[in-house]
């Protein structure tokens, strides 16, 4: 397959020609319809991780009957490794509210929430004045449509979706059983569309900018820009936007401190991509996906102390409620400890191996899914350092 | 309701809308193992054990929780099913206490059987279990011992939805999460009504009663002590169950041959009590009619609660404490039976109370609890020593050896073990009621209810909640002050209606003069102690061989058991006397509300 160059992109954060109240404005000149099939001509893909097509994740909303409807902007960024969407909230919240308002023209609701990470309520002050701004300046422009901020539980898991709703609601943040799906059955048990931050800048700019231009950018699978948390052994660390379809290797090149062994995509649950494999590993849907983390280890890092890491956020994050899930994450730290000690047989990381397959065909949410993919593909790529 | 149309293994089925792929399983006879699904709770899917493939889709579905659609092509046994249950069920059991051999559930153990089934070789999975986890013994009803929690929230989808107390929550996350109580307090210091609904529901011995049955054993082998077991009158029929029954038989004189057997001196009836307690409390909210209707006294408490649940006394206790009041007096017939066998029978038998051991085998874990309160002293003794539930009366039996099938059948002791109808209805939901209305009725009227067979249907069934009203005409001299007041009654079983009841009660809005609450879903039919499994269909299954006992008696309301006259005429003289008051009445407090 082949790889895109590197490409500097400025959507999220340039401001030149983009008011975001005129965007709104310019979406409510569209019909509902227009402004849905825009976003979904345009391929836009959820970037807080998931990827499921935006514009697809509206229609479904759209299309439901139903008195309350939810625009929910999912600020809970709570993957290690990223922290873009704090940045875009601190920069531009008034693209991230216009992108909720269009969503909720675009859907028929009437009330929108942030769910902002608990570590960010330092942003409170300066968003709520913003909102409050922007609220009446929606008012202004005819849109019956608010929003408020709700601030998180403090749990890596609030941040999938469903348990975000449990955890809005006064509950324990525990993933629901899917179906339904949020759209038909989400916060309150009515429809709701819930967006990524950063996706919901996109919404806005797509609008604003018109899909042709957009689409112009990125690849068939993956369209448009997304912006990169880059952390880890560079001396360029910090937030990037870029052309999605790039490889691993034009990156470390870009961002490398020289002596990269490793680039791990998409935070602990996502891939770790090895330096043999860097030319042939695309960064985006046709390859691996990421939700903006992007952590690089030179040859000074011990990857079992990575992995070891990983683990430990996970066993320590996940809900707990689902067997694969607790028990799985615990049996992974245990079982790579003891091969590391000489106590089990280096065939035990194959049986590990194995567990983590059926995590991630038996869990129930995301979470105990997505721990097979750095547990596989470090120890997979990284054997030796697992051992000895 | 449109018809959905699926295959499973291969097989066509057709269900309705909104069911689950588990039920559509069910439907054709494909067993699909669960763990954390219970007919009773609400869907978890938090276990996996129940996961089939889904034509479509790479990751499998749990199939308890996962809504049947048109088309679906399932599959519940394949190579990828098969392994990843067996990974799940093994690791279950490196997280688990896998100490079976001295567990009190092992043979009826939900994690056991599935790891029977799945055949899990035990060095597939080194053991995660946490060292040094203390079981909390400090109820005198429940135990709980977190090695052996497998997490699926059973119990605390019980203790929220089906009882609305929330004793019982998620705590932590992670490897660190748990079954725990308000700031991880022992139960003895929490909301727990000890009903004992999670233990009937728990599927491992996480949580279990705390068994008396040793210290039983100990008093039966011993020469110098006289022990009396008096049995509930739910325990009948459901006892059958652990021994070899199918559900819903009545083994009442199978039962007691059995307790003969085990040694114990003389077996009884809390039938008896049971009608003893229609006589006190019947005539209990006729005074308290009597006071509110002719002497417009405005202090008096209506509508009266009946008091014969202590799980529903102690939920009130700790929930409602300013309606105490409300509360009929009278203890539970358990309670009126142990005072009267240290007093009573101890007279007209001649025994040294001391020397009388007072077992009361009782479907229920609350009346352990109950049996241990500082107050239920009356006779001068502790007056019930131990209450054990049908299940461990069930492991005593078949710790004896006996072949329960084959016993022959016998009647109880004498005195205090004749029983009516009445007493025997006791057992199920709604039956309390039926039979203070058969004998209330009758004082007030001179005549028999007016339903056919004396069977007041209105009262009986599963509704939550159910109301009948009486109208009362043609009373005698004595209670004419009733004529022609409709009598409003009302019963609620699972304390999730209990708490609508005294919503209402609290808001000053209840219509009824008189509440009858079971704590348990059923009644004591479905009592925290019953054997394990308890469903719907099992209850219903118990309660309509309750009503059966009931119309194979002769006497079939409470004031014509030979046993209560002759009582009134010897000892309490009449119902609300000083001796009644001192020997059968109670008094209740306040509780934290956490
Ligand atoms: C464990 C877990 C944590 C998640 N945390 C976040 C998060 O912090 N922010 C986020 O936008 N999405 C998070 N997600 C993904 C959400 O469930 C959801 O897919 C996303 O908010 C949808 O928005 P999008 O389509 O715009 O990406 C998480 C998912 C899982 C399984
Ligand atoms: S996969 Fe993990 S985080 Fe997700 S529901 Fe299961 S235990 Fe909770």
């Amino acid at each position: 397959m082949k790889s895109k160059k590197l490409q500097r992109v400025d959507f999220i954060f340039d401001c030149a020609g983009c008011e975001p109240i005129e965007v709104v404005k310019k979406a409510l000149k569209m019909s509902r319809e227009e402004v849905v099939s825009s976003i979904i001509e345009s391929g836009l893909k959820g970037r807080g991780g998931a990827g499921f097509p935006t514009g697809m994740k509206w229609k479904f909303a759209k299309d439901e009957v139903a008195d309350t409807k939810y625009v929910i902007c999912n600020a809970d960024e709570g993957e290690p490794g990223t922290f873009k969407d704090r940045e875009i909230l601190d920069v531009v919240p008034n693209k991230v509210l216009s992108g909720m308002a269009i969503c909720a023209y675009a859907i028929g609701s009437k009330e929108g929430i942030i769910y902002l990470r608990g570590e960010y309520n330092f942003l409170l002050p300066k968003l709520n004045g913003q909102i409050d701004e922007f609220n009446n300046n929606l008012s202004k422009i005819g849109l019956d449509f608010a929003v408020s901020i709700r601030s998180g539980s403090g749990a890596y898991i609030c941040g999938e979706e469903t348990a975000l709703f449990e955890s809005m609601e006064g509950r324990r943040g525990e993933p629901r059983n899917k179906p339904p799906f949020p759209t038909k059955s989400g916060y309150n048990g009515k429809p709701t569309v819930i967006n990524n931050v950063e996706t919901l800048v996109y919404t806005a700019m797509i609008i604003n900018m018109g899909v042709e231009e957009f689409k112009a950018v990125g690849t068939m699978d993956s369209r448009g820009s997304k912006v990169f948390s880059v952390s880890g052994d560079t001396p360029k660390a910090g937030i990037h936007e870029l052309e999605l379809g790039l490889n691993v290797a034009d990156f470390v090149e870009e961002f490398g401190d020289g002596d990269t062994k490793a680039v791990q995509v998409g935070g602990a649950s996502g891939h770790c991509v090895p330096r043999k494999l860097f030319k042939e590993t695309i960064i985006g849907f046709e390859g691996i996906p990421t939700g903006g983390s992007m952590m690089i280890f030179n040859s000074t890092r011990s990857m079992f102390n990575v992995l070891n890491d990983y683990l430990e956020f996970f066993a320590e994050e996940s809900c707990g409620q689902c067997t694969p899930c607790r028990i799985g994450t615990q049996q992974l730290i245990k079982g790579v400890e003891q091969v590391k000690r000489g106590e089990m047989q280096s065939e035990y990381l194959d049986q590990l191996i194995k567990l983590t397959e059926t995590m991630k065909i038996a869990s129930k949410c995301g979470l105990g899914q997505s721990v097979a993919n750095s547990f596989s593909s470090i120890v997979t790529n990284f054997r030796e350092e697992m051992i000895y | 309701m449109s018809k959905i149309k699926l295959t499973i293994d291969g097989r066509k089925v057709q269900i309705e809308q909104g069911k689950t792929i588990l039920d559509a399983a069910k439907k054709i006879n494909v067993k699909i193992p669960t763990l954390c699904y219970h007919e009773d709770l609400c869907v978890a899917g938090n276990c996996r054990v129940c996961v089939v493939e889904v034509a479509g889709s790479r990751a499998l579905q749990a199939s308890c929780a996962i809504p049947a659609q048109e088309g679906m092509e399932i599959r519940t046994n394949t190579p990828k099913v098969r392994n990843a249950r067996k990974d799940i069920i093994a690791m279950l059991v490196s997280e688990h206490n896998t100490q079976c051999t001295t567990c009190y559930r092992s043979t009826n153990c939900e994690l056991q059987t599935l790891s029977a089934e799945y055949n899990i070789d035990n060095n597939r999975y080194l053991s995660i279990l946490k060292p040094n986890i203390e079981v909390d013994r400090s109820s005198w009803s429940i135990e709980k011992d977190d090695s052996k929690c497998v997490r699926c929230q059973r119990c605390v989808r019980t203790c929220s939805e089906l009882q609305h107390v929330n004793a019982l929550t998620v705590s932590h996350k992670g490897k660190d999460m748990k079954i725990s109580t308000f700031h991880d307090l022992p139960l003895k210091d929490v909301v727990c009504t000890n009903c004992g609904q999670c233990v009937n529901r728990c599927p491992t011995g996480a949580l279990t009663e705390r068994r008396y049955f040793d210290e039983v054993w100990e008093a039966i082998g011993d020469p110098t002590k006289h022990v009396v077991m008096n049995t509930a009158p739910s325990v009948r029929v459901a006892l059958g169950e652990m021994l070899g029954y199918p559900v819903g038989t009545r083994v009442t004189g199978k039962m007691v041959t059995a307790m003969r057997r085990l040694g114990v001196d003389s077996v009884l009836d809390t039938d008896f009590s049971a009608d003893l307690t229609i006589l006190e409390e019947g005539t209990e909210l006729l005074v308290r009619l009597k006071k509110a209707l002719v002497d417009k006294d405005d202090t008096v408490k209506l509508p009266l609660l009946t008091s014969c649940s202590p799980g529903w006394v102690k939920f009130c206790e700790h929930l409602y404490p300013d309606h105490l009041g409300h509360l009929s007096t009278c203890k539970s017939p358990q309670q009126m039976f142990g005072a009267l066998t240290k007093t009573y029978y101890a007279d007209k038998k001649g025994i040294d109370p001391k020397d009388i051991v007072s077992v009361a085998i009782m479907p229920c874990a609350a009346k352990k609890f109950e049996a241990n309160r500082g107050e239920m002293k009356d006779s001068g003794f502790q007056d019930i020593d131990a209450g054990l539930t049908t299940r461990e009366l069930g492991h005593m039996i078949r710790q004896t050896g006996l072949n329960f099938l084959e016993l022959e059948e016998s009647t109880y002791d004498s005195i205090m073990g004749e029983s009516t109808g009445a007493g025997v209805i006791f057992g199920a939901t709604g039956g309390v009621m039926e039979a203070a209305l058969r004998t209330a009725y009758e004082i007030v009227t001179g005549r028999e209810v007016p339903f056919a067979d004396l069977n007041i249907t209105a009262v009986r069934g599963m509704e939550g909640i159910r109301e009948a009203s009486i109208l009362i005409e043609d009373a005698v001299p004595e209670w004419s002050f009733l004529e022609g007041v409709e009598m409003k009654v009302a019963v609620a079983h699972g304390l999730i209606n209990a708490r609508e009841i005294m919503d209402q009660i609290a808001a000053g809005e209840s219509p009824y003069h008189f509440i009858e609450v079971m704590a348990c879903p059923g009644g004591c039919i479905g009592g925290g102690g019953q054997p394990i499994p308890t469903n719907e269909e099992i209850r219903k299954a118990r309660v309509a061989a309750i009503y059966e006992e009931d119309m194979n008696m002769t006497l079939r309301k409470s004031h014509e058991n030979p046993e209560i006259q002759t009582i009134y005429k010897d000892f309490l003289k009449e119902p609300l006397s000083h001796v009644s008051h001192n020997l059968l009445h109670t008094t209740y407090r306040k509780r934290q509300h956490y």
